[in-house]
């Protein structure tokens, strides 16, 4: 077999796989998986940036957020449709996005990560500024009616987890033909080897800048769906929490690896769910997690794969 | 209360903020400026000092005093202890890379913040001062019949707030004592100048690491101990005093001690006065794009030197 039919195979197959678990899955793990499966869009933006171009940021809540609201207050105060609403939330994260890499490109390693952690602080601490509209830690609750396409019912299970992963195929498959094509490889370039990759003649900054708003934009798009398919629309996504679990996912997926984020979110899901039914301080595991792959598997669960076995995994 | 007793009543209230603010950021600074690399999790040492400050004193009781000087000696000395040891068993084999220690150090974050929920609880709880009593101050102003002085309502401090200011500044003069006068001092700043040449000199740069780092946790705990009879233990205290020190550190620039505590001492009093004058949000909010705009825009000259 060819490496492009494996990587077709595998990755066709898992899509595959997600549509048949759609009939097969009980109740509990149906609505999980649909979860999952946006928040793994959410790791797959992520991906993008650090997995990618090497571009650690700690300020990833700041895109899902601005998703999220964008598309929130807009069904909330203008009274858009869905697809409207989704439009208007993916326009404002790509706005924030090619902001915020405009700065913070301006800066590399450790300050990078200091600054789009202060942009995303600043951009929670707005949200709770403005409570008489964004409902602050409480957050804005959309209605039944509010998330209806035509006779589409996005509240109801079986439309959301198509919903779902109609939004992780796309962002899966742009990854994927992403890393592909030779945009992707430049990427992969200036990871590697940054200095090199400008001294061949290219302009980092701007493919750098390209990758924060792809990023950006799938992670804004996965908060606007996340907001529409689980119907609340609230702060907590702005915090520095949500900003820490996509790097926990990529990381524990295997940062570099189109499959990696569905592998992490996937795990670390079921690890957080698991141990909530033992003691409240379920973030306990996901620190420990954090230790354990910074020392032992800084590649990840996919990337130890690769390096291993599959060396041919995108 | 007119405007200026007000003002007074403000910068006091910040004073005090700075006071434990540049006992934090001091820490934090000696942390970056030696080893290079940010440690996120120094808002949980500081937390922690503040929870073992109220357990030492519980534990101990009788006399407020005797608790809480226990605490002032013990919690610190915990807190760098394992501080230390979180950096023999995890910095030291993630090679001190700035990447990996920052995923690191969220680690030991919410391993800090969440052992200390499963075991503390979630209640906020507070240490009794050693002692406080209440100061009326006075105003003066120019009257009809010249110079006047007078006791405006609500225009007071405690006898305890003027010894978290005193104390922290004798501790910053220890500090600086121990990194100017003493051989422990030279070590540390020779490592901060050149790694290699360091060990190249036979400097034990491992040892010195940990150490750095242990008395970057005990300043911070030392700080949370003297704010802890003022404000409560609570096991989410970390946040705030994190993000704070950030922003002291780079504003100053990082490394540099005399910057930090300038900008402790600048940072502390004005939050006190905008929280009281204006909303404490907006002013965390301006605080936070100046810090990513100062290091977008001056990141050489507030960095001391460029990052890796």
């Amino acid at each position: 077999m060819s490496e492009t039919t494996k990587i077709v195979a595998l990755h066709g197959g898992l899509l595959v796989l997600l549509v048949t678990l759609q009939f097969l899955l009980p109740a509990y793990h149906h609505g999980n998986l649909a979860r999952i499966m946006v928040l793994a869009s959410f790791a797959i933006g992520y991906n993008v940036m650090f997995g990618y171009t090497g571009l650690l940021s700690l300020g990833h809540a700041l895109f899902f957020a601005a998703g999220m609201y964008g598309m929130g207050l807009a069904v909330q105060y203008a009274g858009a449709g869905p697809v409207v609403a989704l439009l208007a939330g993916l326009a404002v994260s790509v706005v924030v996005a090619l902001v915020v890499g405009l700065l913070a490109l301006r800066t590399a390693g450790v300050g990078f990560m200091i600054v789009t952690l202060m942009f995303a602080q600043a951009g929670y601490l707005t949200i709770l500024y403005f409570t008489t509209w964004t409902r602050g830690d409480e957050g804005l609750v959309l209605q039944q009616a509010q998330r209806t396409i035509g006779s589409l019912d996005l509240s109801q299970p079986g439309p959301r987890y198509f919903a779902a992963l109609l939004l992780f195929a796309i962002c899966f498959l742009v990854t994927l033909w992403m890393v592909r094509a030779p945009f992707g490889k430049v990427l992969i370039a200036i990871r590697e080897n940054e200095e090199r990759a400008r001294m061949l003649g290219y302009d980092v900054f701007r493919y750098k800048l390209a990758a924060v708003v792809i990023s950006g934009t799938l992670c804004g798009l996965s908060g606007a769906a996340y907001g529409l398919l689980f119907g609340y629309v609230g702060a907590t996504f702005a915090s520095v929490q949500y900003s820490i679990f996509p790097l926990l996912w990529v990381l524990l997926g295997g940062a570099g690896t189109v499959i990696g984020p569905l592998v992490g979110t996937l795990f670390m899901f079921y690890l957080i769910d698991l141990s909530s039914s033992v003691t409240s301080a379920y973030m306990l595991v996901a620190g420990v997690v954090l230790v354990l792959l910074t020392l032992f598997a800084p590649q990840g669960l996919v990337g130890e794969l690769r390096a291993r076995v599959w060396r041919w995994l995108p | 209360m007119d405007f200026g007793p007000y003002l007074l009543l403000a910068s006091l209230e910040g004073a005090v903020t700075a006071a434990v603010l540049a006992l934090t950021a001091v820490g934090l600074s000696l942390v970056f400026g030696v080893m290079r690399v940010v440690n996120v999790a120094h808002g949980e040492f500081f937390m922690l000092g503040a929870v073992l400050a109220w357990w030492i004193a519980s534990h101990i009781g009788g006399d407020p005093a005797l608790g809480f000087i226990a605490a002032l000696i013990l919690a610190p000395l915990a807190v760098g202890a394992l501080a230390a040891l979180a950096d023999m068993t995890i910095l030291r084999r993630v090679n001190y890379d700035p990447e990996r220690t920052i995923v690191a150090t969220i680690g030991i974050l919410y391993i800090l913040q969440q052992v200390t929920l499963m075991t503390y609880g979630p209640e906020a709880r507070p240490v009794e001062p050693p002692f406080n009593s209440r100061l009326a101050l006075p105003w003066f102003e120019w009257g009809e019949t010249g110079l006047q002085m007078y006791f405006p309502w609500g225009l007071s401090t405690t006898s305890y707030k003027l010894f978290v200011i005193a104390a922290a500044a004798a501790v910053l003069m220890g500090v600086w004592a121990l990194m100017a006068r003493t051989r422990i001092g030279l070590l540390m700043r020779a490592t901060q100048l050149d790694r290699d040449m360091a060990l190249a000199f036979g400097i034990p740069v491992e040892r010195v690491y940990a150490m750095v780092f242990g008395l970057g946790g005990a300043l911070a705990a030392l700080g949370a101990v003297l704010i802890v009879p003022i404000q409560q233990a609570h096991y989410l205290m970390g946040g705030d005093p994190l993000l704070l020190s950030f922003i002291v550190v780079i504003i100053g620039g990082l490394g540099s001690l005399p910057g930090t505590v300038v900008a402790a001492i600048l940072i502390g009093l004005s939050d006190g006065i905008i929280s009281v004058f204006f909303s404490p949000t907006l002013a965390k909010i301006l605080a936070t794009l100046l810090v990513a705009l100062v290091l977008v825009f001056r990141p050489e000259g507030l960095f001391g030197m460029k990052t890796r």
